[in-house]
């Protein structure tokens, strides 16, 4: 394939960046969100263009006979260390990076279009547009990446450019603590992310992926008889490369800074931390997915991480109010669905082909983008149109914002999984490949899937049934309303996408192996689990479809957990408590109070030393020509005397 | 007498018509058309200057029995001068021109070419009566310039300290010179070093320190740097930013082939320690004064003390390295000095300030001065990555290079924490311009068109010395 293209997909979104940043306070608003969208607009014609040529041109480059390839469009060497250690910048595509160059520019165009209404004319618009531009960029580099340390670049460019997003509206500070707070603890786990890379590099002497993953063996055998504290080294270097992901995809523990990322912008939470990046540490996995097959260990750390997440995340979406962290911890648990189903796919699994947990990861992490992306989008409408984050201040929306209520109502069934929409097919393949592992898990993400169903339509019935609010007098007698077409447009067409992504045939395009997959919906699963899912909809709707008091009965008959549950199970406390406590009080005030006394004592000693010197030779310079001739014949002599001692 | 020898002479012959023709010029133009004369001597320096950069000595050459040597290595010394020289006549046009030099600004330009042949005679000589003359050459009508405002009680105070002890220093110079004389019985360099070889004694030890004092002067080496500050400050600031940068860069190479080529076998026991002792001196007495200085020129005289110990640090390895390492010290030197003499020398010429309160908040109405004035605080600090930071680290390179011995490594320490104590004067001028505010800032004013092409040239030179490794490259082959 000609490099243009590729090179065009990435450097159309940095020049946007550059253009928008340096030249945007020159712009006017319209302008400048034109153009940002006019350039989004093309790097989506061109990332269509490059993945369709991917997976439908068969081209033999891509395809060998019915076996996808991994084609490497173009690999600059941009660093050359040594002859081993080379930093390249390159393109790569294969089935899951094609997938990404649509989900990436898709979701990003739609958040473009929509945020020319939803920000419009907030303060700082052009500069708004500028980091949409580089986060595009990032991220659609994190993608294409050739060699894990190209990811790692483009990796902490998507959480840079994260930190600026969320903390957009700089000015508030509950803004500006929650893009401290994403930043921190995703460089946190991007730590263990650089470890992993330097101890797999180390052993394995290069960066590529396509050496890698083309020949795990060899990479087994680089690692033979390594082992740390009882487990493998590649086991360690997985283990530790899956830590980045974790800060990224927000799993337990690592995934406190997510809830407060919704302080940003809506439609940036809809791009970013619903999306794109939150799956950045799927994709990673996936990548390397090779590798962890060979680390059973690695594999289930993976699935308990994903399933306690899962859990867990469903657990406190029940219980919050702001539709925004709701939506939050939905991501949360939709993500550890991806990861839990990656987890599971391990070659030992007999029952089943080990392809199955791979597709339907990648499967689910792009019917979620799109009906995640919707259901955030839909909540901006909502905040727009009732200025408010709480379900509390909403309900009975149904009659004002028709054209919101029913592409909310799509995005609810596609989460919940029920047939037709698409997220049906990808949950009902994550469940099969839990089952065809072990009947724990299947019954265990089961259960989760139906609290997901629940809180999902608790939230949609809080919303738009409910009580009838008095609109009118609240708000100035402005009733709310469906925003412009700006923000429609995108609703409606991933409402559509929401319903006819299903029918994809995923298994015939991204695999694990490259060879076709044929998807086969075991009914007895997916039977059961939409009968689940139908059945925690009733229930929800049997509470919050009319004003009553059983929500609240239910609530005062089990007030710890919810309160628990509300309070999110009092992660942000332990954190704060083992930073505050523990690590700032125990071992930072101590060592500040030694570099303070010590170390800055010992400095100042000698910078009152050479004060008192320079004041104590001032004479010297008297400004009496006599003395200077004086001084000058005593330094001859005495250097007359030196020389003569050294010389006799 | 064969007078193709004076074909050697090329860059003196070049000079000398320069100068001729400003001199010239000067006497016969009409009063009106004298305006002139500034621009022309600029004009003529810069073909100098171009002229340098073709090649044409490609071996040593020599001329008057052996009195006179060129090599490239002298062109190139020779050029890096030129180019100060350019540097300052620029950054004088509007000086020059300015109402109460207008007068004699023609002896200015003849008097600062004159003193540059002097240089280049010094540099040249093999022989210590063309060294002399040189010498004198270079210093006489360095008086004259120092009294050059002479209607300023401080220009005549500052010449009458230079004249008084310059004429002390030749005393000096010229007595360690005749016992020189009167032991090796010639006044060749060669001749002497043959001479001497293997005698040493308490009267050769005694000329050696005699002639060391006298190069102190020119270098203001503590103790010998007295007059520095009052001169640099009394001068005015054309005059001083030259004293600084060509005067000092010629005299430290020509101390450095003294030092090698005619007491080179003192090596090991004699100079290396006077000067080891002068470089500790010099580097840490010029640091604790510019500390204390709030006169800009004043503060530049002592922090020019300090980094003329620096380059001594060139010629204690006594090694190719180190004469590479001191011509592209003095050549960073001529960019970073001439920057800051630039922008004092701007503001003095609009303002009339000089003090370094004066410059308080000069950010907020000056940005692109005081941006000037802080390349030049780094590069003289040596912060990376601009030039005044690879000239520090090749002068230390060449102190250690070759069998250093424990105390060499001791020296380049101590010369390493005085940098860090020059930091913060040089830092402190920073500060005063970016973060300290100010009532009354000098107001916002546009220098004059020469003044800026010469700080365009400084700025340019310091980063592009920093970031382009083919000036010392090209210097390392000269040398070799």
């Amino acid at each position: 394939m000609d490099i243009t293209i590729p090179i065009l997909i990435l450097a159309i979104p940095l020049f946007m960046f550059l253009l928008l940043g340096l030249a945007g306070v020159k712009m006017s608003h319209k302008l400048a969100g034109t153009l940002g969208t006019l350039g989004m607009g093309t790097v989506l014609v061109l990332s269509y263009y490059t993945a369709f040529t991917y997976y439908f041109s068969g081209n033999p480059e891509f395809i060998d006979g019915t076996t996808r390839l991994q084609a490497v469009i173009f690999n600059h060497t941009w660093l050359q260390f040594t002859p081993a250690l080379a930093i390249r910048i390159g393109f790569l595509l294969d089935p899951i990076s094609a997938m990404m160059l649509i989900v990436i520019p898709t979701i990003s165009f739609m958040v473009h279009v929509y945020s020319l209404g939803y920000m419009h004319g907030e303060k700082g618009f052009q500069r708004y547009y500028a980091f949409l531009s580089l986060f595009s960029f990032s991220m659609l580099g994190l993608v294409v990446a050739t060699n894990i340390f190209q990811m790692y670049i483009f990796w902490e460019l998507v959480g840079a450019s994260s930190f600026l997003l969320i903390g957009f509206f700089y000015t508030l500070p509950s803004a500006v603590s929650a893009c401290k707070k994403a930043f921190i603890v995703t460089r946190f786990a991007d730590l263990g992310f650089l470890i992993g890379i330097l101890v797999l590099s180390y052993f394995t002497h290069h960066l590529d992926f396509l050496p890698m993953t083309q020949n795990p063996q060899a990479v087994l055998a680089s690692f033979e008889g390594v082992t740390f504290l009882g487990a493998s080294g590649l086991t360690w270097a997985l283990v530790l490369i899956f830590t980045g992901g974790m800060g990224k995809s927000a799993m337990l523990p690592l995934h406190i800074w997510l809830p407060d990322a919704m302080e940003g912008p809506t439609p940036v939470s809809a791009l970013i931390h619903a999306a794109t990046m939150v799956v950045a540490g799927v994709y990673l996995v996936a990548r390397l997915f090779p590798l962890y097959m060979l680390e059973d260990a690695a594999l289930m750390f993976i699935t308990v991480v994903g399933a306690a997440t899962a859990f867990y995340a469903a657990m406190v979406a029940c219980a919050q109010i702001d539709i925004k962290r709701i939506l939050a911890f939905s991501t949360i648990s939709q993500i550890a669905f991806m990861m839990v189903s990656l987890g599971v796919a391990s070659k030992n699994n007999v029952a089943i082909h080990e392809g199955l947990g791979y597709m339907a990861s990648m499967f689910h992490l792009f019917t979620h983008a799109m009906f995640k992306a919707l259901l955030f989008l839909g909540a901006g409408s909502l905040i727009h149109a009732v200025h408010s984050n709480n379900y509390t201040a909403m309900g009975g929306l149904r009659k004002y914002m028709p054209i919101t209520h029913i592409t909310f109502l799509i995005g609810c069934l596609a989460i919940a999984g029920i047939w037709p929409f698409a997220g049906f097919f990808s949950k009902d393949e994550i469940l099969s490949a839990c089952f065809a592992n072990g009947t724990f898990w299947g019954i265990w993400m089961m259960m989760v899937a139906a609290m997901t169903a629940f809180y999902m339509f608790r939230m949609y019935f809080l919303v738009f049934w409910w009580d009838n609010p008095d609109y009118e007098k609240e708000h100035h007698g402005h009733l709310p309303h469906d925003p412009g077409f700006a923000m429609t447009f995108p609703l409606i067409f991933l409402g559509i996408v929401s319903i006819i992504a299903g029918f994809i045939p995923f298994g015939q395009l991204v695999t694990f192996d490259g060879h076709e997959y044929h998807i086969h919906i075991d009914w007895s699963i997916a039977g059961l689990s939409m009968g689940v899912a139908i059945l925690s909809i009733a229930f929800s709707a049997w509470l919050y479809m009319k004003k009553n008091d059983k929500p609240q009965r239910m609530a005062d008959s089990c007030r710890w957990l919810w309160t628990a549950a509300n309070r999110r199970f009092y992660w942000d406390e332990i954190y704060l408590f083992i930073t505050r406590r523990i690590i700032f009080d125990g071992i930072c005030k101590p060592i500040a109070w030694f570099d303070r006394h010590i170390i800055d004592g010992t400095m100042d000693g000698f910078a009152y030393v050479t004060n008192k010197a320079s004041y104590a030779i001032r004479g010297f310079q008297s400004g009496k020509v006599q003395m200077y001739i004086w001084w000058y014949l005593i330094g001859a002599v005495v250097l007359g005397i030196i020389t003569a001692i050294c010389v006799l | 007498m064969d007078y193709s020898q004076f074909l050697a002479l090329k860059q003196e012959i070049g000079l000398l018509i320069v100068f001729l023709l400003v001199f010239l010029y000067d006497t016969f133009c009409s009063p009106r058309s004298a305006k002139a004369v500034p621009m022309i001597a600029t004009v003529l320096m810069g073909v100098l200057v171009a002229w340098g950069f073709c090649p044409v000595v490609k071996a040593p050459e020599t001329a008057f029995a052996g009195m006179y040597v060129t090599s490239p290595v002298m062109v190139a010394i020779k050029n890096i001068l030129n180019v100060g020289v350019f540097i300052v006549l620029i950054q004088s046009v509007k000086w020059a021109n300015s109402e109460f030099t207008a007068v004699r600004r023609g002896e200015f330009y003849e008097l600062i070419l004159l003193t540059l042949l002097g240089m280049y005679l010094m540099i040249s000589s093999r022989h210590f009566l063309m060294f002399i003359i040189g010498l004198e050459t270079a210093s006489l009508p360095l008086c004259a310039l120092v009294a050059f405002d002479k209607h300023r009680y401080e220009s005549h105070e500052a010449a009458i300290k230079y004249v008084l002890t310059a004429v002390f220093s030749s005393a000096i110079l010229l007595m360690g010179l005749s016992f020189v004389y009167g032991l090796a019985g010639t006044l060749y360099y060669n001749g002497i070093a043959g001479a001497l070889a293997g005698r040493m004694g308490v009267m050769l030890s005694v000329a050696l320190a005699f002639v060391m004092a006298g190069f102190g002067f020119k270098l203001s080496l503590v103790p010998f740097h007295l007059w520095t500050a009052d001169v640099y400050q009394g001068a005015p600031t054309s005059v001083t930013s030259y004293l600084s940068v060509i005067s000092k860069g010629s005299a430290a190479f020509a101390f450095l082939v003294v030092l090698t080529q005619v007491f080179g076998q003192f090596y090991a026991q004699a100079w290396e320690w006077m000067l080891y002792a002068l470089i500790i001196l010099t580097i840490t007495v010029g640091n604790l004064f510019a500390i204390r200085q709030t006169n800009m020129k004043r503060f530049l005289a002592f922090s020019s003390i300090s980094q003329a110990g620096y380059i001594m640090l060139a010629i204690i390895g006594d090694n190719d390295m180190g004469v590479s390492a001191l011509m592209f010290y003095t050549l960073v030197y001529v960019f970073s000095n001439l920057a800051a003499f630039g922008v004092i020398g701007a503001i003095e010429n609009a303002t009339g300030k000089v003090d370094m309160t004066d410059y308080n908040g000069l950010y907020k109405t000056n940005p692109r001065l005081s941006f000037t004035m802080m390349l030049a605080m780094f590069s003289l600090a040596g912060i990376p990555p601009f030039a005044g930071f690879f000239s520090k680290f090749f002068v230390f390179t060449a102190a250690l290079n070759g069998t250093a011995s424990a105390a060499l490594y001791v020296l380049v320490l101590i010369a390493l924490i005085n940098t860090i104590i020059s930091l913060y004067y040089y830092l402190l001028v920073v500060k005063a311009m970016f973060i300290n505010e100010s009532d009354s800032p000098i107001a916002t004013f546009r220098s004059a068109c020469s003044e800026r092409l010469g700080m365009w040239i400084c700025v340019a030179g310091i980063i592009g010395l920093g970031i382009v490794s083919y000036f010392y490259d090209y210097l390392l082959t000269v040398v070799a």
